[in-house]
This record gives structure tokens, sequence and C-alpha cells, in this order.
């Protein structure tokens, strides 16, 4: 393993999120704080508890969906698109580095810094609810885990995008969709019986239900089934990456 | 000399089915500068990045230091730099960081001594904390090549390493390159400026069309394919040439002082005392006698049209 190789994308990509730090808090934290402004108190206080939770501390694990998803999504394939935008791609490419490297260094990067904007919404969260989390350790493995398997799909966006107006399609036009009607700030069992049907076909349902059962003990879905879930796109997003590297498609021309 | 690079049958087609390499055999030899001229479109980036791992080729195996660089990528890689023909940087980064980053992509530990003795060589050591963003090409053509060296490389590719650089800069990078040449790197450079191949490379390859249409060492290839003009300004201008030098093919020009004669350097056909003595017994008084020998320019163009002629008539 070229461990010195994956620590140095992994800085690079770091360093770059210190350089923004700024903007790479203030917009989920504003973000946030809106949401718990619209939701938590203009529609929150019509709704009181879902499930014997107070709604504003219901919604806030799937916020913190909303946001990892997102983020992971949009620093990975930034984070990988920029390098082909620039060209400096070749030196990479000219590197000892697997491809199994390669992804590590970027992804691991992404998914770090959606882990410490997850981190930073959570306490944000506590000034406005009260916020608690049953189990921490089952919290953390969601956390992470979804960090990874979205900064992956990033990276496979980073890997096709044609321009840096196609890294914002998938995000805008599906990712963020899938999240606001998978359950962030409602239960499904809230919802009409065909409407519940079809949202068992959303995959972001099944993270952000086991997500919260981690916080408050509650879920629509089996927590087995949301963590074969989300196993299930990690293994299908290191599948089409390796594939799609080893043949050096969209990168080795 | 053993051989440091040895590229047998190599391919490459793009997706859109153009031949960019067409069975490619070369081989480097270690220590060498060697100079791969042709004209845009050759192939002589693609070559280089085949040989890389920046694209991929279809056929034939490329080897450095008798290792595959496919089946042996780490090691191979490991002893190779390259310097891009574009300006590729990240703007916002500073030269420090640049240059350490290369290092470290190619599994080398951080070494800021080396880094810093790097920097002092190419001139950048008072640049380190400056944004890619706010040096000038020349600089900025400078980072590239250190952070090619940045993992001390035995191989280095220079792909057009001066373009666009202003003519004294351009003898920089020749010293540059000199030194690294003297401190055990074998250098392959392409180029559009063959006064760069002829300053700098002991051998020469010409490619055309995705084919090396050939090989040889420098100086051979200008002995070989090169022409020399003798010109002879005579004091008393002439009305015709006859006599002993009818037999030289001797050209007058207008001015009817000055004869001039072309012959191949390897030819051996001319005797140029003989033909000085001609000169003397026809009852010329020489004024002055100048030569001039073809370029590896007039050499590599006149190349380039034949191989072009080539093509046509097939």
């Amino acid at each position: 393993m070229n461990w010195y190789g994956i620590k140095a994308i992994y800085i690079h990509e770091m360093e770059r999120f210190r350089r923004t730090l700024f903007q790479s808090l203030a917009s989920p934290i504003i973000t946030t704080s809106l949401y718990f402004v619209v939701f938590g108190s203009a529609i929150g206080s019509r709704i009181t508890e879902i499930d014997g939770i107070n709604y504003g501390s219901y919604i806030v694990p799937g916020m913190i969906m909303l946001t990892i998803l997102t983020q992971s999504i949009s620093n990975a394939s930034f984070a990988f698109y920029f390098p082909r935008f620039t060209n400096t791609i070749y030196e990479i490419l000219a590197a000892p580095l697997s491809s199994f490297e390669i992804v590590l260094g970027f992804v691991g990067a992404a998914a770090s810094k959606s882990l410490i904007i997850g981190c930073v919404i959570i306490l944000t969260a506590n000034f406005f609810v009260d916020v608690r989390i049953d189990h921490p350790l089952l919290m953390m493995f969601f956390l992470i885990l979804t960090s990874i398997t979205f900064a992956l799909f990033g990276f496979i966006i980073g890997m096709y995008a044609e321009g840096f107006e196609g890294l914002q399609i998938i995000p805008i036009l599906i990712i963020t969709p899938l999240v606001f009607l998978g359950g962030s700030f409602y239960s499904i069992n809230m919802l009409p019986e065909f409407w519940q049907k079809i949202s068992l076909l959303n995959p972001v349902l099944y993270l952000i239900s086991g997500f919260r059962y981690s916080f408050y003990e509650v879920s629509d879905v089996s927590l087995l089934t949301s963590t074969l879930t989300i196993l299930t796109i990690l293994i299908g997003c290191i599948i089409f990456i390796t594939y799609t590297f080893s043949k050096g498609y969209r990168i080795k021309d | 000399m053993k051989n440091i690079l040895e590229i047998n049958n190599v391919t490459k087609f793009y997706k859109n089915s153009v031949k960019a390499l067409e069975n490619i055999n070369l081989d480097i030899k270690e220590g060498e500068i060697f100079a791969l001229l042709g004209p845009n479109g050759a192939g002589k980036s693609t070559l280089i990045n085949s040989i890389c791992g920046i694209v991929n080729f279809n056929t034939g195996t490329i080897k450095i230091n008798n290792m595959d660089i496919i089946k042996n990528y780490r090691n191979t890689r490991k002893i190779t730099g390259i310097v891009p023909q574009e300006l590729n940087l990240e703007s916002f980064e500073t030269v420090w960081n640049n240059v350490n980053y290369s290092r470290g992509l190619f599994g080398k530990k951080l070494d800021h001594n080396y880094i810093e003795k790097l920097l002092k060589q190419l001139s950048l050591w008072d640049k380190k904390d400056n944004k890619i963003k706010e040096l000038s090409g020349g600089m900025k053509r400078r980072v590239l090549i250190a952070k090619a060296l940045s993992h001390q490389p035995k191989l280095l590719f220079l792909d057009e390493p001066t373009a666009s650089v202003d003519v004294e800069l351009r003898k920089d990078m020749w010293d540059v390159v000199k030194k690294l040449n003297k401190d055990g790197v074998t250098i392959i450079l392409t180029t559009h400026y063959i006064e760069e191949a002829e300053e700098l490379s002991d051998r020469v390859a010409v490619i055309n069309d995705g084919k090396i249409i050939l090989v040889d060492d420098k100086d051979k290839l200008i002995k070989k394919l090169g022409e020399k003009t003798i010109k002879i300004e005579l004091v008393e201008p002439i009305e015709k040439i006859n006599g002993n030098l009818s037999k030289y093919n001797f050209t007058l020009d207008q001015t009817n002082k000055i004869i001039s004669h072309t012959y191949n350097l390897n030819s051996n056909t001319t005797d140029i005392t003989e033909l000085l003595n001609d000169v003397k017994k026809d009852g010329y008084k020489i004024k002055d006698i100048n030569t001039e020998q073809s370029s590896l320019e007039e050499i590599f163009i006149k190349l380039i049209q034949e191989n072009n002629n080539e093509l046509v008539r097939n």
C-alpha cells in the first residue's frame, strides 16, 4: 500500500476544506437553523409529537442525513472533478497508486468533511431542541457508513461529470427529493397507505429510519433492513468504481 | 550502457478509432538525453503519457528498468517523473504544498531538506510560500519540474519543456536539464524546437503520424542526412563557371563573385583540398571561404516531407 500517497491526497483535500472552512460550515449551519425555524417552530407548533418524540427533536436525524448525503456527494464529486478540470489529474494517474488507494484518499477526505459537518449540525441542533442519542455507537456507525457510501457515489459523479453543472444535477434532481420524501421531516406512518408503500421504494428512507433509531429508538422500518440497505448501496458503489477505474473509462482516454 | 526504457510494438487507438501510435519500438539508454521530434499531433505526448500510465495503450509492452509498466506499475512509476506540456497546477496552493504533495503521491516520506534543496536549485525558494496563481509562466514551468523531481526519479519525461517561454528562460531550462542529466537522470524530451534537441540531446527520434520514422545519434544524424555548402568569394567577378570547376556543380550568385557548392557530409565525393587546388589552377583569386552546415531543423523538415509524401503515395 502506498500510504504516503493516500495521506498526500487526504491532506491535500482536507487543506482545501480548511481554506474554505467558513463557507463549508456556514452554509449547513444556516440551512439547519432555517429548517428549525420553518419546520420546528412554524410546523412543529401544529405537530407536537411523532412516536412520542417532540417534533423539533424528531426531525434532527433527518436533517443531519440530508446534510450528510448532500455534503458527501458534493465534496467527493468536486474533489475528483476538479483535478480532471484543471488537468492536474495527470500526476495522480502517473503516481504509483492503485485505484483503491486513489479512491481511499478522495473518499476518506470527503467522508471526513461530512462527518465534521454532521457533528457541527448536532451541536447546532442542540441550540434549538433537546437532542437525545440513545445509541451513540450505532449513530456513529450510520453516520460513518452513510458518509463513506455517498462520498463513493459523489466520486462516481466526479468521474462522469462533463462540467461543473453536471456535479449538481444528481444531488438536486435525485438526492434532495429522495431525502425530503424519505421521512426526514415526518414518519411514513402519517402518510396514506398507498404512499407508505411508494415510500418503501425510496432507499433513503431506510437510512433515515436506521439513523433515527440510534437517536430515539423509533423507526419506520427495521434496523436490519436499514443496515442492509446502506451496505448494499456501499457495495454497489465499490463494484462500480472498481470496474470503471480498472478500465480507465472517463479518466485515461 | 543498459536500457532504462524498452518499448515494443506499442499501438494506441483513441475511442474514435484514430490511431495515435502505430507499432512503436524504441530503447532508451540509461543516462542519455533523448529527444523526440515531431509535428503537432504526431503522437509525442501520447507516447509519453502511455509510458507514464496517464493513458492506456492497446497493444505491445513497455518496460522500465526491465520491469513491465503494467504488472510492476508501483516500482516503475516510483522512478519516473513527468513534466506535462500544459501548465497544469492548482492555482490556489502554495509552491511548497504543491511540491510536497507530489512527493507524497509518489510514495515518499516528507523530506523538507531535499525539497528545500530542490527549490533552491530551481530558483524557487523565495517563492515557496507564493500561491501558484501569483507566479509567472516561467516560474510555473519550474514548479512543474520541481514536482516531477520531488520523488527523485531516475527517468524524467519533459513534454515540450520550453513551450511558450522566452529565450532567456529557455536557456535557463537547458542548464537545468543538463545539470539533472549530469546528476544521473535519464531524460526524454519532446520538442518542437530543433535547436533544443540539437543543444541537449544525445540521440534523436523523429515521429510522424504515430510512427517512428528514424532513431539515431544526433551527430550521426546530422552527418548522415546533413548537407554542407562551401561558398567561395572571389576577388574578381566571373562570367561563367568553366574549366576544372565545372565538374563540381558550382552555382554563381547574382554578384558573379560567390560560387557555391553543396555536398553531402556522408558521401565522400567532394575532396575539399582538390576543389581548392582546382580553383587555384583555374586562376581565380579567393577573397573569402565560408561553409554552412544544414541544421537538425532542415533535416527534420526534409524527413517529415519525405514521410508525408510516402504516406500520400501509399
